[in-house]
């Protein structure tokens, strides 16, 4: 009964989020108020009832009701009770409709964001929200129903699919997700913005607050994705360039050019036409990487062509939207004004070459993932595009942009001086210099990447902290006052610091990678595998009985010189119900560096192979993405894009304000 | 770097590029002795794909036809074969799908070119806007109301 009601609750959302599209269009177009407001009672009242609907799914996967099909097909009643709840979205009709939940959830963030938006940019924004709304519901209702019934029901389920069974899936896909439809708020905007003819900087500062969120959460969604495939896949890779990895990396791409690019249109009215087209390329994306990753076109051109009802559904949507939308932009783009005039060099023109630095990295990839696919389906030719393309493509684009990073963030808007800020940056060059020049020296005769690589993520971090140490100390002035000062800068300009910073740890982390030394070995107890400074012993192999799988579990001692530094236990386990087997790997973490180990064949007497991996500053790699994460909170919380909330008289929340120039406070956000 | 262990064949080190994926799938027995050589088996096995996987190179695949391109590799290069004529026979009998990264050619222009063609296309285009511009009128952007309420708002941002 419940799961029937989650299903009506679904087709109610259907005909509410018509009502949120219709009838706000007309209202602006009639200039009603009254019409107009209709938009956001009508998309609260399609959060409420798509969360009913999800929370009917999310009851029958907790309760284990075998007769909706798709909990048979995707849990177990031995199940874990936490993988029960996470199952919900590990499969295609429930992630759908967690997609569409997150989506009627961003709509009623907007509609209840009263004071922040002008009614009318909110009402037209929460129309065009409610057209993504309805394309996406009618897709779950005509061809992903999670909620349809199987008579007679079996006594038990398939079992999720064993990699799944992870916390990792808990996190993932709802960080990924808030990511992706995130962007579709600044789509919506986008849109409202065409459809109205006008865009200036209050439309900015209302959308950048949406941008910086959805673009914070992907960032963690991304690297949450990284690192649980890093320890889940046992292959111990963080990034393997494979499209569905593509698909959040484009959007996210697009999202950071468009974080920028909003930056310069709120401070000086400039790229306003190039900010438009931006948001309805981030959503485009985002939709993209949806319509890759769901329809199984992936797997093969043929896959897609043996079951096109899903495919075909989600392309016409997406030929819908992004046609639709790139239309509108084509016909009403031309009635944006321009404005904002600045010098080459300036923190504008910086910006610029950020944005076509990250474009043609887009491109790349974009292309790159999409190449194989047209051109099988065009010529019938087989080519594969990996890694290897993408490492030879996209490196070049990206090591010119990180270089000018800390260039455009110390530059002056409107006139920039580039000696001046050369000289701003010199500490940094010299710094990161030596730091190169130190670690060549230490690890002559290694991989000559490593080094470069972690001078140049050296540099980036040092470049970013060098911004608020010139801005907060001069010379003569006293260490405490310099505080005060740094404490008193705007959070946005804390944000692009840490964001920056974060950048450079990831680079770092990465580059680091060229140091990683791999071992792999046959042994018996107490046979020993060294990898850099560690060795593993084998303790023992034993097996054991989870609750839904038995494993052969793999103890290890890591040592480190003599004495022992900690165990690892690393497992070859075997799901009971699909008969998958899977490796469990072992990480022991020493600072910043870990110990990885991998199981491969148990042997029949007693013998294992192990794969033992030494990775110095992994951690970083994930560690810069959470870094950048806060980096985009830290801006999100900046006081001017809470236009309109509540404020206190008197802005005591600052510790120490200290009244900066009226100039001085002008450069301050980026 | 190389340590000498008792049971262990080698260690050893990955040299690879920056975003270089450490291997699972390759078994302690395929191993070469010569470690310069399996350095170089190593590297050629990352950029050719296992064929009946999804995207994965035959070093990462655990696939029994992944294992057996690994042992063919290692068996022409230690019969002196150059890593270019390893390919040259895996595309022979493959096809360009065994490549992860295709070679340049009429089929494939586009795609090595498009960071070229995009990167020069949006320079010349940011060019070309840089030279036409002109003082765009300033009137006509905000109503009254919007432009109070946005001085206000920009009042309030330098007063803290």
């Amino acid at each position: 009964m419940l799961v029937e009601a989650g299903h009506y609750a679904l087709a109610l959302a259907l005909g509410l989020s018509l009502i949120q599209l219709v009838v706000p269009l007309w209202g602006a177009r009639a200039n009603d108020a009254v019409l107009m407001s209709v938009a956001g009672p009508a998309a609260l009242g399609v959060f409420a009832c798509v969360g009913l609907s999800f929370a009917a799914l999310t009851f029958a996967y907790a309760v284990s009701d075998f007769s909706v099909l798709n909990v048979v097909e995707n849990s177990h009643s031995a199940k874990p009770f936490i993988y029960k709840l996470s199952g919900v979205w590990g499969n295609h009709e429930g992630s759908m409709l967690l997609w569409v939940l997150i989506l009627a959830g961003f709509g009623g963030v907007v509609a209840l964001s009263r004071r922040s938006l002008p009614e009318r940019l909110r009402a037209l924004a929460l129309a065009a929200q409610g057209a993504v709304t309805i394309a996406f519901l009618a897709f779950i209702l005509a061809a992903s129903n999670p909620f349809a019934r199987l008579s007679p029901a079996p006594f038990e389920g398939r079992d999720l699919n064993p990699v799944l069974q992870d916390p990792g899936l808990a996190i993932h896909p709802p960080l990924l997700y808030v990511g992706y439809v995130g962007f579709s708020i600044t789509f919506a905007f986008a849109i409202a913005a065409l459809i109205d003819g006008r865009i200036d900087a209050v439309w900015a500062r209302a959308v950048r607050p949406w941008t910086l969120a959805a673009w914070t959460f992907l960032t963690l969604g991304i690297a949450m994705g990284s690192y649980w495939a890093y320890y889940e896949l046992g292959w111990g890779g963080f990034w393997f360039w494979d499209p569905v990895e593509n698909a959040s990396l484009m959007p996210w791409l697009a999202g950071t050019a468009l974080l920028h690019s909003t930056v310069v249109m709120e401070r000086r009215e400039a790229l306003k036409v190039w900010t438009i087209l931006l948001a309805i390329l981030t959503f485009s994306l985002s939709l993209l990487g949806t319509f890759l990753v769901r329809s199984g076109v992936l797997t093969s051109v043929h896959a897609f062509a043996v079951d096109p009802e899903r495919g075909v559904f989600i392309l016409a949507i997406l030929v819908i939207f992004i046609g639709g939308s790139l239309a509108l932009f084509a016909w009403r783009a031309p009635v944006l004004r321009q404005g904002g005039l600045f010098a080459p060099v300036s923190r504008e023109g910086a910006l610029v070459v950020n944005n076509l630095l990250i474009a043609t990295g887009c491109a790349t990839v974009f292309v790159g993932t999409l190449y194989p696919l047209a051109l099988e389906a065009v010529t019938g030719a087989k080519i594969s595009v990996g890694a290897p393309f993408f490492n030879a493509t996209f490196l070049p684009i990206v090591v010119p942009l990180l270089l000018l990073m800390p260039f455009g963030q110390t530059l002056a808007w409107k006139r920039g001086d580039a000696l001046g800020t050369a000289q701003r940056l010199m500490a940094a060059f010299a710094l990161a210099l030596a730091v190169t020049i130190a670690l060549l020296a230490l690890t002559a005769g290694g991989p000559v990447i490593a080094p470069l690589g972690v001078g140049l993520g050296a540099y980036l971090v040092i470049g970013s902290v060098n911004e608020i140490v010139t801005r907060s100390w001069s010379r003569g002035e006293g260490f405490a006052l310099g505080l005060r000062k740094a404490a008193g800068l705007p959070r946005s300009t804390w944000g692009t610091v840490v964001a920056h910073a974060g950048v450079g740890l990831t680079v770092i982390g990465i580059a680091a990678t060229a140091w990683g030394i791999e071992s792999l070995g046959t042994l018996r107890p107490g046979d020993r595998l060294t990898a850099g400074p560690y060795t593993a012993q084998l303790e023992s192999v034993a097996p054991r009985t989870g609750p839904n799988y038995r494993e052969d579990a793999v103890r290890l001692t890591i040592q480190r010189g003599a004495g022992p530094v900690g165990t690892v236990e690393t497992t070859k386990r075997v799901y009971l119900t699909r008969g998958t087997p899977t490796t469990e790997a072992g990480i022991a973490t020493f600072g910043l560096s870990q110990v990885y180990a991998s199981v491969g064949e148990v042997m029949p007497d007693g013998s294992i192979g192990l794969r033992l991996f030494y990775k110095p500053l992994v951690l970083l790699i994930w560690l810069g993405a959470v870094v950048m994460s806060i980096g985009g909170a830290l801006s999100f919380t900046d006081r001017r894009y809470r236009v309109g909330a509540p404020q206190r008289a008197k802005p005591t929340a600052a510790p120490a304000p200290t009244p900066a120039p009226a100039g001085e406070a002008e450069l301050t956000s980026c | 770097m190389l340590k000498r262990l008792r049971l262990l064949l080698i260690a050893a080190a990955l040299a690879g590029p920056l975003a270089g994926g450490y291997a699972r799938a390759v078994e302690p027995d395929e191993v070469l002795r010569d470690p310069a050589m399996e350095a170089r088996a190593r590297q050629i096995s990352a950029g050719l794909r296992c064929l009946v996987c999804q995207n994965q190179s035959i070093d990462d695949s655990d696939a029994p036809l992944a294992r057996d391109l690994r042992l063919l590799v290692r068996e022409r290069l230690k019969a002196g074969d150059s890593d270019r004529a390893i390919a040259d026979f895996l595309v022979q009998r493959y096809g360009e799908f065994v490549l992860l990264k295709p070679t340049f050619g009429a089929k494939t222009a586009l795609l090595w070119l498009t960071p070229l063609l995009v990167g020069g296309a949006g320079a010349a285009g940011i060019l070309l806007a840089l030279r036409r511009r002109r003082p765009a009128p300033v009137e006509g952007g905000l109503s009254p109301d919007e432009q109070a309420a946005l001085d206000g708002l920009l009042r309030r941002d330098r007063a803290v």
